[in-house]
């Protein structure tokens, strides 16, 4: 039987580092996901998998540390919250670029600037368009609880080495403290060097006899050199955009509204439908489990359906609701709900937003 | 079954570890827990306060502005927290630093006596355990079996010579709480 802890959603997030078999973590200390890095260093996973846990000397020395680990091919891993992801975000558009293989966890709190230590979603646009400089986008996966905390670590290593690229856990510190039942799943082995030699040919790690020399870049000063790298890159996230989105319906087989919800707002919307509900309101839920590829035809599929409304509920000022507007274009009501800064809204907040904007407006 | 609950306090009362006590029980019964805190920056001498949810089905929301019950701890507590509890809900307080008691009536209130029992039992770090057995005994919603193996889950193997105490706080808190309205 899997193993069954009450843990918070950092913990679950560093214990599944430990299980997905990831060969180093290269963190810094910030709230609300400090708790991440402390597990870490309690296990003591060096002498369990041997995984290295090394405290960097800043947030730009850890995503370049990923940089140099991912390049070999190796597991790596770093998390963060808001400002320190921000600081991050030089590496991973060269990551990107370079095609180098790593996950990142983002613990969003309240901004801009230094901000609060409050949950929030406000950096779902850095997040899901790019963040650094450069044409590129990075896969971003959203839990939704403390057991998603630990299952999408490994999804996010697949997505990573499958297409070469970074990939984002975005979740806040609402799931990050919280704690729920988590089911861990079974320790999966590190990769050895010879089976990395055989299933990454492009990893540096060393020039193997006869062969070219492996280069990792995302310098190229010839224009056309650099315009055929894009073009590689595009391709990719249009394979990705193709094969990779995920998301969640709950309650809209019959739903006349629906909200649109990620992370720790799709779980306050649950009990918002609930409530609407037992006043004889059809309202679903749409939960976008990977931000990009953003769930477009979902969407358009319940606008053909029928719906009169959707509500992007999000701690955030209104950010999704764009992406959720691009794919509705003006064909029904979308509108913005959402506390931010901080402040979670409730689920008797989200009800009245519903009924003002979306039922009645 | 769902029981929503608030369990509010000082920092340093053992609010946190309580609710995790807690859904470590619902844990053991095959239930659904969520565990939720919130405190000050300052943490020990500021507020603390943790919702906890015990339930059959998947947990929606785990914040929330309403609950079946309560349980209070100081005066800040009670001032935020005697009208969040829903109509027929259950407050449960120590009465011990509260100069406003609760007035509602549409709410079931107990009063449990845990800083004085704690005392009298010689160890005051067991004050949030005599709380507790005073809500269990309100409303059973977990078994006092599953709870002592919450408390073994909870407890790091070095304090597990403690769950005897423990339980004999458990115990007075069911045999010290009692009906205010």
């Amino acid at each position: 039987m899997a193993e069954l802890r009450l843990m918070k959603g950092n913990e679950a997030l560093a214990e599944a580092a430990i299980r997905t078999g990831v060969d180093g973590y290269f963190g810094y200390p910030i709230t609300p996901q400090s708790e991440v890095i402390e597990y870490l260093m309690a296990e003591k996973p060096f002498e369990r998998t041997g995984m290295i846990v090394l405290q960097a000397e800043s947030e730009v020395a850890s995503i370049n540390m990923l940089y140099g680990g991912g390049g070999t091919g190796k597991k790596v891993m770093t998390s963060s919250s808001s400002p320190g992801i921000s600081l991050m975000q030089e590496g991973l558009s060269y990551m990107a670029g370079a095609e180098i293989p790593c996950v990142v966890a983002n613990i969003v709190r309240g901004g801009p600037g230094l901000g609060d230590i409050q949950p929030a979603q406000s950096d779902y646009f850095q997040a899901v368009k790019g963040g650094g400089h450069g044409d590129y986008h990075l896969p971003v996966l959203a839990p939704a609880s403390v057991q998603e905390m630990s299952d999408f670590v490994p999804v996010a290593f697949d997505l990573a080495f499958k297409y070469r690229t970074p990939v984002l856990i975005i979740s806040d510190g609402l799931i990050g403290q919280m704690m729920e039942k988590v089911e861990l799943f079974e320790q999966m082995p590190r990769l050895t060097d010879e089976e990395i030699n055989e299933r990454y040919p492009w990893a540096t790690n060393g020039k193997p006899a006869g062969e070219e020399r492996r280069i990792l870049t995302s310098l190229y000063l010839d224009p056309h050199k650099l315009e055929k790298n894009n073009f590689k890159l595009q391709e990719k996230y249009r394979n990705i955009e193709a094969d990779e989105v995920n998301y969640e319906l709950i309650d809209c087989d019959d739903a006349e509204y629906i909200i649109v919800a990620y992370g720790s707002s799709s779980r306050i919307s649950q009990k918002t439908i609930k409530l609407a509900r037992a006043e004889g309101i059809k309202v679903g839920l749409l939960r976008p489990i990977t931000l990009w590829p953003f769930p477009k035809n979902p969407i358009d599929d319940l606008v053909k359906k029928g719906v009169k409304g959707f509500l992007s509920v999000e701690m955030s000022a209104g950010q999704m609701v764009e992406d959720v507007r691009l794919t509705v274009r003006e064909r029904t009501k979308v509108e913005h709900f959402g506390r931010y800064g901080g402040v979670i809204h409730s689920p008797e907040e989200v009800l009245e937003a519903l009924k003002t904007k979306i039922v009645g407006g | 079954m769902t029981e929503e609950i608030i369990i509010a306090g000082f920092g340093g009362q053992g609010v946190l570890s309580m609710g995790k006590i807690l859904a470590y029980s619902g844990i053991m019964q095959d239930q659904e827990v969520s565990w939720f805190p919130a405190y000050g920056p300052e943490m020990r001498g500021g507020t603390a306060n943790v919702t906890v949810i015990i339930s059959d089905e998947r947990i929606s929301s785990p914040t929330l502005t309403a609950y079946d019950t309560a349980i209070i701890l100081n005066q800040q507590s009670m001032d935020k927290f005697e009208n969040s509890v829903k109509p027929g809900g259950v407050l449960i307080y120590d009465p011990n630093g509260i100069s406003k008691h609760p007035t509602r009536q549409d709410i079931k209130i107990y009063k449990i006596e845990g800083a004085k029992v704690a005392t009298e039992m010689g160890n005051t770090k067991i004050f949030n355990m005599v709380v507790l057995g005073g809500y269990l005994s309100v409303k059973p919603i977990v078994k006092l079996e599953n709870v002592i193996r919450g408390l073994k889950k909870s407890l790091h193997e070095r304090y597990h010579k403690l769950i005897p105490l423990n339980e004999d706080a458990i115990t007075m808190g069911m045999k010290n709480v009692v009906e205010v309205n």
